[in-house]
């Protein structure tokens, strides 16, 4: 049985996507790990979140397909560029894991990540939450169908229940 | 400080003269209308938004298009606001992008308020210090034929700053539904089956 991470790149590769813009996550370590070995993905690794959205909308008009991989966190740092997508119906695939939520023991995460699912509503994505590890790979492969079929912003929420990360010991031993 | 001589719509002019098959992205502002003075073009992707993303959308085009040029036009502030994108395509290192910025040090479009740098912060330093592989200061008339051959035909990434009057010019607009503006830049660009992709 494949990890959720290993079903997850998979199902961007059957999706088509070959460049990938992340800034790193404990919960997305094994699928940035996969796209950098990949020599037929583009992995780009970013300063902050929001350059995504502009090098996934490059790779649109230069015919090519992005996914974007964040922390729930680095969703704020999107919002203004999220305006771009919209009115330019640039496809989006986001793939978020959330912070903030189930179990967290940081409190600066929670405003953030209360606020995701709220804020990625308001400039018009589509949001998807995938709460189990069986539930992510169909999540975001219909979610990449609503993106690229459909020009549609569309961001799929990984819970933290999924990520399971308990405490700072925990996260720095990932 | 030197006193800016170049003015901006004629070197914008100038380095879009003959731009074969050169993909365009201009950043929010002056930049938009500046190649739009030149000639607009479905393969010119003027921003009416996205501020500080520019480069940006430059680098993903240009790691999706390999084979062709791809030229980032921008202002000083819309660059100032994303310097981490230079960064992150210094680490990219695309052979076949250039940023080039129109630098009046001036917020144009908002009453003319001095950016940085206007007090001396040197982009040209920070793109090489970035790693782009060629980053120059342009400031003379003299400079800018090599720029245009440098835009199509040096490994990249480069950049280059312009230091340009602060001017007020009439606006030149492009399109500005943004939906138009990406669906004849595809279709420019990739035919008419684009939209089956």
């Amino acid at each position: 049985m494949k990890s959720w991470p290993e079903q997850l790149y998979g199902t961007l590769k059957d999706a088509g996507v070959r460049q990938v813009g992340y800034v790193p996550d404990a919960g997305h370590k094994q699928l940035i790990e996969l796209c950098l070995a990949d020599k037929e993905m583009r992995a780009v690794v970013l300063s902050t979140e929001e350059e995504g959205i502009g090098l996934a909308a490059g790779a649109w008009l230069g015919g090519v397909r992005g996914a974007l991989l964040m922390q729930s966190s680095g969703v704020g740092n999107c919002i203004n560029q999220l305006g771009t997508v919209r009115e330019c119906r640039f496809p989006l695939l986001m793939v978020v894991t959330m912070r903030g939520q189930v179990g967290e023991f940081n409190p600066w995460q929670v405003p953030m990540g209360q606020a995701t699912p709220l804020v990625l509503a308001a400039m018009g994505v589509v949001v998807k939450e995938a709460n189990s590890a069986e539930a992510i790979a169909p999540t975001v492969d219909a979610a990449a169908r609503l993106a690229f079929g459909s020009y549609q912003a569309v961001a799929v929420l990984i819970s933290q229940a999924v990520i399971g990360i308990k405490s700072f010991q925990d996260q720095a031993s990932r | 400080m030197m006193k800016a001589t170049l003015r901006r719509r004629e070197v914008v002019s100038f380095l879009l003269n003959e731009r074969k098959d050169l993909l365009v992205v201009a950043g929010l502002g002056s930049t938009a209308w500046d190649i739009t003075a030149a000639g607009d073009s479905p393969l010119s992707f003027p921003m009416w938004g996205a501020m500080g993303n520019a480069a940006m959308f430059g680098l993903g085009l240009a790691l999706a298009q390999p084979k062709r040029r791809v030229l980032v036009i921008t202002g000083d502030g819309e660059m100032l606001m994303g310097l981490g994108s230079l960064a992150t395509i210094g680490v990219q290192q695309p052979r076949n992008l250039s940023v080039v910025v129109i630098d009046n040090e001036r917020y144009g479009e908002t009453g003319m308020q001095a950016t940085h740098t206007s007090a001396g912060v040197n982009l040209a330093k920070v793109a090489a210090a970035c790693g782009f592989r060629s980053a120059r200061l342009v400031r003379d008339g003299s400079q800018l034929k090599a720029l245009r051959t440098a835009i199509h035909a040096a490994r990249g990434p480069f950049f280059a700053q312009v230091k340009v009057r602060a001017e007020k010019l009439p606006l030149v607009l492009p399109p500005r539904d943004g939906g138009i503006l990406k669906t004849r830049f595809r279709k420019a660009l990739l035919g008419n089956s684009s939209d089956l992709d």
